[in-house]
């Protein structure tokens, strides 16, 4: 599973990640208040000039994200024109693009591990709770690696059924699929327990 | 708790993995994605807290910018595009899901997990979808809610799978069922 931050280390990689967030805080509060489309599609060209100062990866990722909501806006246009609110269809359809495609930069520009330290550095709190500041950053992993083992399973199961009869197996697979999953629950839960546990610093705990 | 904290990140990984199922498209074209069935099942499943724990997981792996959503979609993006009440509202729906099934004992868990998904999984995940619609779109309720209709159906048959697969659980693997334990 690969993030979808691009590698590299452009003028924005290398901003701080408070910094980055904290603008898009700021950026995203403004683009609310835009009522004129043409306004809009002026902050939308310099959005994509900002895409294009990461070079050509990046205006190809912001692509593909904005390809993802070509549906949700063409129904949006399509209802305000049917409505004959053809100008406030064109305010909030090139609003979603710019909200998305501010937030999406951020995500492109930020690699996994500056956002874990972040997560970590927010998760101290934890501490006083009994709990391992290390909690969110272990259940990233845990899950993300969890997820090429139970797609694999998956597959496993559909070549089974393959081998046992010529009908699709719709979604009767997934009984056995949550099995294997609460099987892996028992054994991996096992396994943090014989490495220390959840809160390794206290003793004699269940 | 070992056991707690585990299945509660293995539910997050399977409501990935049900987002890289190819969306199954009715008869009258409305793609459905199997994505909210693994929400209703962690909440039937694992109870409300725990159900919306597992969720929860998803919003922070999605947030880090990771591609666990259907569509291969992830990032700070989808928490300011106009679908995203029902990605919040995933939170609510499981933990409804659950709670649903932990208050009606009396019924087949079966029954309660089937019951528990259309009013988690479809009435407060619709209320909240409609609500991010409204904001983010600035309509009116009725306007934003008809943006959403054509997925209901799909929805109930997500519902009735959730109750099929829970009662199924609770036969082969009855100590794994924590919102009844």
């Amino acid at each position: 599973m690969l993030s979808l931050a691009l590698p590299g280390a452009s003028w924005a990689h290398r901003l701080p990640v408070g910094v980055k967030l904290a603008g898009l805080a700021v950026v995203m509060v403004g683009a609310m208040q835009l009522r004129d489309p043409w306004v809009i599609a002026l902050a939308l060209l310099g959005l994509v000039g900002l895409y294009a100062s990461l070079g050509r990866a990046g205006l190809a990722a912001g692509l593909r994200a904005a390809r993802s909501l070509f549906w949700i806006v063409a129904v949006i246009l399509l209802w305000h024109f049917v409505t004959d609110q053809a100008r406030l269809g064109l305010t909030l359809g090139l609003r979603v693009f710019l909200m998305v495609g501010l937030a999406n930069f951020v995500t492109l520009t930020t690699p996994l591990p500056e956002l874990i330290a972040l997560i970590e550095w927010l998760a101290q709190p934890l501490a006083r709770l009994g709990l391992s500041p290390r909690l969110p950053a272990l259940s990233v992993a845990l899950m993300v690696r969890f997820i090429p083992i139970l797609q694999g399973r998956f597959g496993q199961l559909g070549l089974a059924w393959q081998a046992r009869s010529r009908r699709r197996p719709g979604p009767r697979l997934l009984a056995p699929l949550s099995f294997s999953l609460l099987d892996d629950a028992e054994h991996l839960a096992e396994a943090l327990r014989a490495r220390g546990g959840l809160a390794p610093r206290k003793q004699g705990k269940d | 708790m070992e056991r707690n904290f585990t299945l509660v990140i293995l539910f997050a990984a399977l409501i990935a993995v049900l987002g890289l199922v190819p969306p199954i498209p009715l008869t009258f074209g409305v793609p459905i994605s199997a994505q909210s069935l693994g929400v209703m099942l962690a909440g039937a499943v694992l109870g409300s807290w725990r159900g919306a724990a597992a969720v929860l997981v998803v919003h922070g792996v999605v947030a880090l910018g990771l591609p666990v959503l259907a569509g291969g979609r992830g990032g700070l993006g989808v928490f300011t595009s106009p679908t995203v009440g029902f990605l919040i509202g995933w939170l609510p729906a499981a933990f409804v899901t659950g709670l649903v099934v932990e208050r009606m004992r009396s019924l087949r868990v079966g029954i309660a997990a089937g019951i528990g998904a259309v009013i988690g999984g479809i009435v407060v995940l619709y209320l909240c979808g409609t609500v991010g619609l409204m904001v983010v779109l600035d309509k009116g309720p009725f306007e934003a809610l008809m943006l959403s209709l054509p997925f209901i159906p799909g929805d109930l048959i997500k519902a009735a799978l959730a109750g099929w697969l829970t009662q199924t659980i609770a036969r082969y693997r009855p100590g794994a069922l924590l919102s009844r334990a």
